[in-house]
């Protein structure tokens, strides 16, 4: 068997099978072996794919030989090869941290499930981004759902089971929403595969049935990628999870779901269909609506870990609006933004995580003092803050400058203002922790270690030292950002 | 070594420093040995860079590149070489000040104060350097961030106030007005390259050139102003040295420095002839006037410096602004003049702080008798603010109202004669109640003589240095000169 020819599938399937085996094993240490080999493997082929997509263009796969459109069509093109690194690159770099992590929260006996469910959730996530078929993603969105929805339960605080049953809820939802639009299309195309359905769909586009479907699909999606106002879930979500999954799932899940999105509106449906629906409109109200009311909601938290997660959902916001530009250069901005945020975002998450094993919770009262108790943690989680800000040398200014570029190529001087303005609320939220960590004195003698154990540390600060390395030199995912965005844009008619 | 070589180590010199700063901590004496070995030898290397750039060479460095098109690069002109050469050069001698007054006054947390200065000091000199305004840009914010942790050195509830105001002007202006202004560049014109001439000719019509030069001029929050320079004042919470060196030297001159800049080589002079400059000398002038009018009712004695700067810097801007050769000589003067005055009359604060532990204007009756030094350098400092003889301030105030002259503005002619006789309005006075009135009845019974020697010797320095420029000005003048020449 020619493995080279599968390399479509196997970044799914490597860590797919990997769950079971490390179920079987019933040992922590064992799945954990599992687990990281898997995510690790993943990477390599992840990267592997992008260097192929980049030198031979978009590759298809069809699982059993069964020929798209009737069999299940693996598709992956420079914007899926981009996320799937960004998804295997960010479960490689936790997954060595989990280990510390999860021992210091979880009771041993509920480890080897632990990994078995990060291990699913990774395999979804990756099989969302990789397959071609409607009905496929859905499948993967649900698998990557469930596993995320255990793992936000094994929080140690009794309010993780609330919030993944808010969670649970609203993904369901969300999910349901999915399936009734990929339903309509089946209706309407009697295709799953999204190539085949793009085709069809030219026929048929005029049709009630079909603009039904684009918005259940925009609706649940954006319960899926907590767009503003639908964004209830996430803050708990991200603050009572444990600390390696609400880093694992504010780098990866949201922007997964913002790549069906996109996949959706520009592989299937086609710009104009998405502006005759005046969903731009509505995607540029919501957009700043995050961004500025969510920042503003991040800076009266007193609880590190909520704070980032309400920043998440402003952040979010700058995708989206780059998203309703429908431009080449709002698309790269998106993508762009996408994996910058991803990697900064899972990275602070990461450093908190360590705080918090050491200092015994989020609070700010509690972190006060943290740039004298843990020097290392502290610094990385302002070098992340400024990237959230979007300072010079960061990943976010990237972003950003993106943004405003696409701004200004449509002559919307007061979006360009408005995207500035909104980062002055990224100051002043990320001031929130500068102040507390290096301007007070800690409420309490503090007790335990210094730093995180080294393994956390580590692993944070490789994606806080990537999100600077991204900020000055940013061809390798400028330059994917843009390709995506090109060859999605470059499918319209 | 190669000019190349020269103006990398410049840019790695202070970084170093900072390095080794934070690893010699725990010796106290090594560590400023660090400071003092790392300016002296930034000094020499800008030094030999002067030599270069005189000799009409442009030494250029190219680093990498950020986004297409937007590189980090450097090049050397007469306006950089001369902003780094007074920061570096200040520098070794606020290093010996900061020595004695750390000392003298007991401050914690020196090991990050000196390692923070010394980013700055990089970062100051990479600004001075920059090739390209997004290379400016990129230095310009990581020059707010590095003082954040001098501003706030003290670490209280004023400190965090101070704080606060500080980065919110700063970044703020920079974020929201500076951004969209590069931005805006580099999409008319498709590079953000500093070049003599500017970039922007025939690219923009004048009411888009106008708008753009405004949210360059308000986005540059650091030459602070008006209504942008309440950062300033928020700064003097820091201890003496920096408020010394970077709120009257580095960072208020990045400011300025920029605003020359972008107005000599990214718009061009001849470019500017054609749009309506009027609003901005209007500004200028009114924050030049409204200082000082601050300035004159501050007890505070570093307040009072404090809106000195302001309107000080406003002289700078107002002096660009008018268009006129002889009076952009006088602005790029201005900027060492000022900073040699300026950094002379912080120094004699906190010298004053450090002896007698006096903040306010009203405490200081008498107080020359007993730091004669401290004083006379003080009397120097102000001879030079007023714009008197034999003081550096006469010679830019000569060139700028020489430059006002000739364009027959006469308001800009107005303001700067009222200045002056403000300017003398309230730094006179602390001379006479220091040298004329009779000690304070309740100060007798402290007694205390000079500060410490560092400081002293820090600060008669830079008077030297003030009285120097006004007979030796050949050298920044040229400098000046080639600014110009360079259209």
């Amino acid at each position: 068997m020619n493995l080279v020819a599968h390399l479509p599938i196997l970044p799914v399937v490597v860590p797919l099978i990997s769950a079971p085996i490390a179920v079987l094993s019933r040992r922590g240490s064992v799945a954990f072996v599992l687990a990281t080999t898997a995510s690790w493997a993943a990477l390599a082929l992840a990267v592997a794919l992008w260097v192929q997509v980049g030198a031979e263009g978009t590759i298809s796969y069809a699982i059993g030989n069964w020929p798209p459109p009737w069999g299940i069509e693996y598709r992956i093109d420079t914007l899926s090869a981009f996320v799937l690194v960004l998804v295997s690159g960010v479960a490689a770099i936790i997954l060595p941290y989990c280990r510390r992590s999860i021992e210091a929260e979880l009771p041993r006996e509920q480890h080897y499930l632990f990994y078995a469910m990060f291990g699913l959730c990774l395999a979804g996530l990756l099989g969302i981004v990789a397959t071609g078929d409607a009905f496929n993603i859905f499948v993967f969105v649900e698998i990557s759902a469930l596993a995320s929805y255990a793992l936000i339960a094994l929080g140690r605080d009794r309010r993780a089971l609330v919030a993944s049953y808010q969670y649970l809820i609203m993904g369901t939802i969300g999910a349901t929403f999915l399936v009734i639009g990929i339903g309509l299309l089946y209706l309407m195309t009697g295709t799953l595969n999204l190539a085949d359905m793009r085709q069809r769909l030219a026929d048929v586009s005029d049709m009630r049935p079909v603009l039904t479907a684009l918005a259940f699909i925009t609706a649940g999606m954006s319960l899926k990628l907590a767009l503003f106002p639908l964004h209830q879930w996430l803050p708990n979500a991200y603050s009572h999870a444990p600390s390696a999954v609400s880093a694992f799932l504010a780098g990866t899940a949201t922007k997964v779901s913002v790549y069906v999105l996109l996949r959706f509106y520009y592989s299937v449906f086609g710009a104009g269909l998405v502006s005759d629906l005046g969903l731009r409109e509505v995607l540029l109200v919501l957009s700043l609506a995050a961004m500025f009311a969510a920042s503003a909601l991040a800076i009266f938290q007193t609880d590190l870990k909520k704070l980032l997660a309400y920043s998440s959902v402003a952040q979010i916001g700058y995708i989206t609006l780059g998203l309703s530009f429908e431009s080449v250069a709002g698309l790269t901005a998106s993508i762009v933004h996408l994996f910058n945020h991803g990697i900064t975002k899972a990275g602070l998450f990461m450093l908190v995580g360590g705080a918090v094993l050491v200092m015994g919770g989020s609070d700010m009262s509690r972190l006060a003092g943290l740039g004298r108790a843990m020097p290392l943690t502290s610094f990385g989680i302002v070098l992340g803050g400024l990237s959230l800000i979007g300072v010079p040398g960061t990943a976010g200014f990237i972003s950003k400058w993106s943004l405003i570029v696409a701004a200004l190529e449509r002559n919307q001087w007061w979006l360009v203002f408005a995207i500035a303005l909104s980062s002055l609320l990224a100051l002043a939220y990320v001031w929130r922790f500068v102040e507390a960590a290096y301007l007070r004195e800690p409420a309490q003698p503090r007790e335990g270690g210094r730093e995180a154990p080294p393994s956390m540390l580590i692993s944070a600060w490789i994606l806080v030292a990537a999100s600077i390395y991204f900020g000055l030199d940013s061809s390798l995912t400028l330059g994917s950002a843009m390709a995506g965005a090109q060859s999605l844009l470059g499918a319209a008619p | 070594m190669t000019a190349q070589q020269l103006i990398l180590a410049s840019l790695s010199l202070p970084a170093v420093a900072a390095a080794c700063i934070g690893l010699a901590g725990r010796r106290p004496n090594l560590r400023e040995s660090v400071t003092l070995a790392a300016s002296s030898a930034l000094l020499v290397a800008v030094l030999a860079l002067a030599q270069a750039v005189l000799a009409g060479e442009r030494p250029r460095l190219r680093l990498f590149e950020v986004m297409p098109g937007l590189e980090i690069a450097f090049e050397v002109e007469p306006l950089g070489l001369l902003f780094a050469l007074v920061a570096s050069g200040l520098w070794v001698v606020s290093s010996v000040y900061s020595i004695g007054y750390m000392r003298g006054n007991g401050e914690a947390h020196q090991t990050r104060f000196y390692a923070c200065f010394a980013l700055a000091l990089a970062a100051a000199v990479a600004i001075a350097f920059s090739a390209n305004a997004f290379t400016l840009f990129l230095f310009y914010e990581a020059l707010t961030l590095v003082t954040y942790p001098l501003v706030t050195h003290h670490g209280d509830a004023e400190a965090r106030r101070g704080g606060r105001i500080y980065l919110t002007v700063l970044i703020g202006t920079s974020i929201v007005l500076l951004l969209p202004a590069l931005v805006f560049t580099w999409q008319a014109a498709g590079t953000t390259d500093f070049q003599p001439g500017g970039i922007l000719r025939d690219k923009l019509d004048p009411i888009a050139l106008a708008a753009l030069l405004a949210l360059y001029m308000f986005g540059i929050g650091k030459a602070a102003l008006m209504p942008f320079h309440r950062w300033l004042p928020a700064a003097m919470v820091a201890p003496a040295p920096v408020s010394a060196l970077l709120h009257a030297v580095a960072v208020v001159k990045a400011g300025v420095f920029s605003v020359v800049k972008v107005i000599v080589y990214l718009f061009g002079v001849d470019v500017l002839d054609n749009v309506s400059m009027q609003w901005l000398v209007a500004i200028a002038g009114f924050t030049i006037i409204a200082a000082s009018v601050v300035a004159l009712g501050a007890d505070n004695l570093k307040r009072r410096l404090a809106y000195s700067t302001v309107s000080q810097l406003a002289y700078i801007v107002l002096a660009a602004a008018l268009l006129a050769p002889l009076s952009i000589i006088g602005a790029v003067l201005h900027i060492a003049s000022h900073a040699l005055g300026k950094i002379t009359l912080f120094f004699a604060a906190g010298s004053i702080y450090t002896a007698a532990h006096k903040t306010e204007v009203s405490q200081l009756d008498g107080i020359g008798r007993r730091m004669p030094w401290t004083m006379g350098a003080f009397a120097i400092g102000a001879l030079s603010m007023i714009g008197l003889p034999p003081a550096a301030g006469f010679i830019s105030k000569w060139y700028m109202l020489s430059g006002a002259m000739e364009q027959a503005h006469w308001a800009a002619v107005a303001v700067i004669i009222a200045s002056t006789l403000l300017n003398a309005a309230y730094f006179l006075p602390i001379v006479y109640r220091a040298f004329f009135r009779p000690l304070a009845a309740g100060a007798a019974h402290v007694a205390h003589g000079e500060a410490p020697l560092p400081i002293v010797a820090a600060l008669l320095i830079t008077a030297a240095a003030t009285l120097a420029l006004f007979f030796l000005p050949e050298m920044p003048l040229a400098l000046a000169r080639e600014v110009i020449g360079a259209r």
